[in-house]
């Protein structure tokens, strides 16, 4: 109760101090200095001009960062009859005017009557650093780091006093460190010794590749026989710290590798694990497994059409909607066809692949045979900066996420349910169970529908991946039945790590072999895999002869 | 006195009998109805259903390997479509190198998409090929080497039923992808096409394109008698022992592994000489030819014409590509409504397939009788 009257006391007087901020320059300083400086501006050469925009700097008004901005723009004019300046926006013959000097809007008026207050590129550098200068004391951090970034371009001494003093009052840790290895790089260049080896020890624990850069640049060796870094001291400790650098690059790039097998191994997992089911499960080969996933993929289509002004929900309402369309078809597949089919495991493929291409064709007819755009909400895109050398988009770090949650609420409802129950007593003695009354008819439709269902979902996510077309399915299929068998039939656990597994292999191949023949090597070492062990990673135990 | 083996075969055999008098009579009237009667004349064949007939023919070979190996020994391969390219690819290669000059680049040794590729020297693997022979002997010895190990590897570690399929259909699946590579050497997608001769002799002629007609209406027919032989003999019966039951066959004593092997080389020999008879009459190779869906397809050729039979796939290798060739000009969006239609219906309400029909008309109407 106290804490809140206080903060309710607080308000207004915070508010008067914000309005006392934003007031007090223009107050303090009038238009004493301002003013002079900007009409010399609209008359000055370039070299002028340079003096006149470290003047301006120098005030540390805020209505200068504006102008400085507009300059580089190129849409800081002066007005031809009385040399006062205004920013402007173009407006066909006219120009927008904004009084450079009091900030406040000043009509409109013919841009024939104004001349526009040049700059070059020398000039362009010189404002870029200014007004890094006045972004290092802006309250957003993002800001800040761009500004630092920017000074630590094209640096002179002036600016070189700003950073260390602006570093002093640095809150933010990522935002010093970021000042203190571009100063120890300036460091790296002067002619006191300690300074270079102090300079070094600094910048030792960076991964930014300038700085990789110069510290290889210290031992190159120079056309005399000497070194470009005169003492030895500092050539070891620059060599020690290039050693380190290496060391943790090559082990954030193992991060990346591993976390990019992962992603690609969770796409895999996530069309076989549904396959997993049908397949593994139940033992029926449905080669419309493929298509039940690009189904789901065209359900994200749909909903997204059915709800354009809400992208970002549109992911979250097609799972169902998806798990709905393909759990459906399944069960319609299963009722229709492969019910009829149990015990002739070939001829149910070859049914189920009748089925696939007819659903194909029917994507084509409804869809026409293009791509579909699928649109990825923002709080998909973009991607996750861990520091220089490891960077994750977010959809990869989202999808290996989303499979484990798949994966484990299927293993929930296999091993929690009274469905799942059923499910295993069917797979496991079929006449058994139906004597103890399961039925187990039933049973096999919705578990039909269960993989199918979760194929559907997979087809969601994968929108997110790979283009939306009617052969998506295709290209998936011979992959997924890879990783069931490769995990062995029956063992959900195997097809997760099973696909993972192989999602890395095939990363770490990649850089060696090229995307292609990586590929090529992952399935000549399935073939081959399959040889030593047919029942995959993890056989289910059992004692019959005729698998 | 003892009577040549496929003659004792084919005793038994009417519908093989009834087949191998068809081949007989089209060898005798297709290339006389061609090259005799003037183009306009109401008799006269066009080239272009001719080539169609042999094409159709080459496929009614792979058809009948793939039965050999599914309808008699239980083997379902979904990668048969692979050998069948590798035979492809051995004649592609002779053809290549037959070129010589007139190639767009006119490079007397390279073929053209390696002088596009930059490529100075002919790889090491395509040396050899300019010698016919050589080429006959890759076009038997690539698919029947790589269906050896293959078969080896797979059976000996009794890889059978739906592992068998699923493995066979990612060794396609690779070979696509391989063949698909430009570093591979065997011209990537684009495949090879623009053959000019065969054995000196032009690829254009209308005598040339007969005698590729008898000569594949000859391979058919032998590729037939062969699988009989096979089929009728001792080993044949326990093949059919294994299809029904692996198990059983190996308590008793069979080496299953040498017995399965053996007849899936057979068959991928079988496979690659169709290949190659199909690429200098079609024109071209690509490695379209690997993916995994046209393996399959053939399997429904099979089952379609009713497997175990060898006949019956021959039936439904014309039956299944007649009516692409029909679908695909009429109506091409049906065509996989079709051939999936056909995929469901064959498998649910016809196991034995078209022979089984016609099987069943007759002993209807001997009953009635």
């Amino acid at each position: 109760m106290r804490i809140r009257r206080t903060c309710l006391t607080l308000v207004p007087l915070f508010m008067v101090l914000l309005g006392a901020v934003r007031a007090q320059p223009v107050d303090a300083t009038g238009d004493g200095a301002l003013a002079p400086l900007l009409t010399s501006l609209s008359t000055a050469d370039y070299s002028e001009k340079r003096d006149l925009i470290k003047q301006l700097s120098a005030l540390h008004d805020p209505r200068v960062r504006a102008v400085l901005q507009s300059l580089l723009d190129g849409s800081l004019y002066a007005r031809t009859a009385d040399g006062r300046v205004f920013l402007t926006t173009e407006d066909g013959d006219s120009l927008n005017l904004t009084d450079a000097l009091t900030s406040a809007a000043a009509g409109r008026a013919p841009a024939a009557d104004f001349s526009l207050i040049g700059v070059n590129n020398q000039l362009r550098k010189a404002l870029r650093v200014a007004l890094a200068q006045f972004d290092l004391s802006s309250p957003d951090r993002a800001k800040r780091l761009s500004a630092v970034a920017e000074m630590l371009r094209g640096l002179d001494e002036e600016s070189i006093a700003v950073l260390r003093q602006s570093m002093r009052v640095e809150k933010d840790a990522a935002v010093r460190r970021e000042m203190q290895v571009g100063l120890a790089l300036v460091d790296l260049d002067g002619s006191d010794v300690d300074r270079r080896l102090a300079a070094v020890g600094e910048v030792s624990q960076s991964l930014d590749p300038n700085v990789f850069n110069r510290l290889s640049a210290l031992l190159q060796p120079k056309a005399d026989g000497g070194f470009s870094e005169p003492d030895p001291r500092v050539r070891a400790a620059a060599q020690a710290a290039l050693r380190g650098i290496e060391r943790r690059r090559s082990f954030y790039a193992g991060i990346q590798t591993l976390l990019y097998g992962l992603s690609q191994g969770s796409v895999l997992v996530l069309a076989a694990v549904g396959l997993a089911i049908t397949f593994g499960v139940m033992g029926v080969i449905n080669m419309a497994h493929g298509e039940l996933m690009m189904l789901g993929a065209y359900t994200t289509y749909v909903v997204q059409l059915l709800m354009p002004n809400h992208i970002g929900a549109s992911i979250l309402v097609a799972l169902p909607c998806a798990f709905a369309v393909s759990g459906l078809v399944g069960v319609a597949i299963e009722r229709g066809i492969v019910r009829r089919l149990y015990g002739r495991p070939l001829e149910t493929l070859l049914a189920t692949f009748g089925v696939s291409l007819i659903l194909q064709q029917a994507v084509r007819d409804i869809f026409t045979a293009n791509n579909r755009p699928v649109v990825t909400p923002e709080w998909l895109a973009g991607s996750l900066q861990i520091n220089e050398v490891l960077s994750l988009t977010y959809n990869r770090i989202y999808i290996i996420g989303f499979t484990l949650a798949l994966f484990l609420l299927l293993l929930l409802v296999l091993r929690k349910t009274r469905l799942g129950l059923e499910v295993r007593a069917v797979s496991q003695n079929r006449a058994m169970a139906k004597a103890m009354g399961v039925r187990t008819e039933w049973v096999d439709a919705m578990t039909f529908g269960l993989g199918s269902g979760i194929a559907g979902v997979a087809g969601v996510a994968l929108s997110q991946l790979t283009n939306v077309g009617p052969n998506l399915g295709q290209s998936y299929i011979v992959d997924s039945f890879m990783v069931v068998v490769f995990g062995g039939v029956g063992n959900l656990w195997g097809t997760e790590l099973g696909g993972n597994a192989l999602g890395v292999v095939n990363k770490l191949l990649e850089p060696y072999s090229g995307a292609v023949l990586a590929k090529i090597f992952v399935l000549i070492f399935l073939i081959l895999f399959i040889q030593r062990r047919p029942r995959g990673l993890f056989p289910q135990k059992g004692r019959a002869a005729d698998g | 006195m003892v009577k040549p083996a496929y003659l004792e075969a084919l005793r038994t055999d009417r519908g093989g009998r009834i087949f191998l008098g068809m081949l007989v009579a089209a060898a005798l009237i297709v290339p006389a109805l061609n090259l005799l009667p003037g183009e306009n004349s109401a008799l006269h064949l066009s080239s272009y259903t001719m080539t169609l007939l042999a094409k159709y023919m080459t496929y009614a070979m792979l058809a009948i390997a793939v039965d050999l190996i599914w309808g008699y020994c239980g083997i379902l391969s979904l990668g048969h479509g692979a050998f069948f390219a590798l035979g492809g690819y051995a004649m592609g290669m002779y053809l290549m190198r037959q070129i010589g000059t007139r190639g767009v680049y006119g490079n007397p040794v390279l073929p053209d998409f390696m002088v596009f590729l930059n490529w100075t020297e002919l790889p090491w693997f395509w040396h050899g090929f300019n010698s016919f022979p050589f080429a006959l002997l890759m076009m038997l010895l690539v698919p029947g080497l790589l269906a050896l190990v293959f078969g080896f590897l797979a059976f000996r570690s009794r890889v059978s039923g739906v592992y068998l399929s699923i493995i066979t259909q990612a060794l396609t699946y690779a070979l696509m992808l391989a063949f698909f590579r430009n570093d591979m050497g065997f011209g990537g997608n684009n495949g090879f096409t623009d053959f000019k001769d065969i054995v000196g002799f032009s690829l254009q002629s209308p005598y040339v394109r007969a005698a590729l007609f008898l000569i594949t209406v000859a391979a058919l027919g032998a590729s037939y008698i062969i699988c009989r032989v096979v089929t009728a003999s001792r080993a044949g019966r326990v093949i059919q022992a294994i299809r029904d039951s692996e198990n059983r066959a190996r308590f008793m004593g069979y080496k299953v592994e040498s017995y399965k092997l053996w007849v899936f080389v057979l068959s991928a020999l079988l496979a690659g000489v169709a290949g190659a008879l199909y690429v200098p009459q079609i024109g071209i190779i690509n490695p379209g030819e690997f993916s995994p869906s046209n393996s399959i397809e053939i399997v429904i050729w099979v089952a379609i014409g009713g497997r175990g039979t060898l006949y019956g796939a021959v039936i439904g290798a014309f039956l299944v590509n007649y009516a692409k060739t029909y679908f695909t000009a009429a109506l091409p969006s049906m065509w996989l409504y079709a051939l999936g239609a056909l995929f469901v219906g064959v498998t649910l309400f016809l196991p034995q397939g078209v022979v089984g029909l016609l099987a069943m008309r007759r002993v209807g109407r001997s009953k009635e009788a």
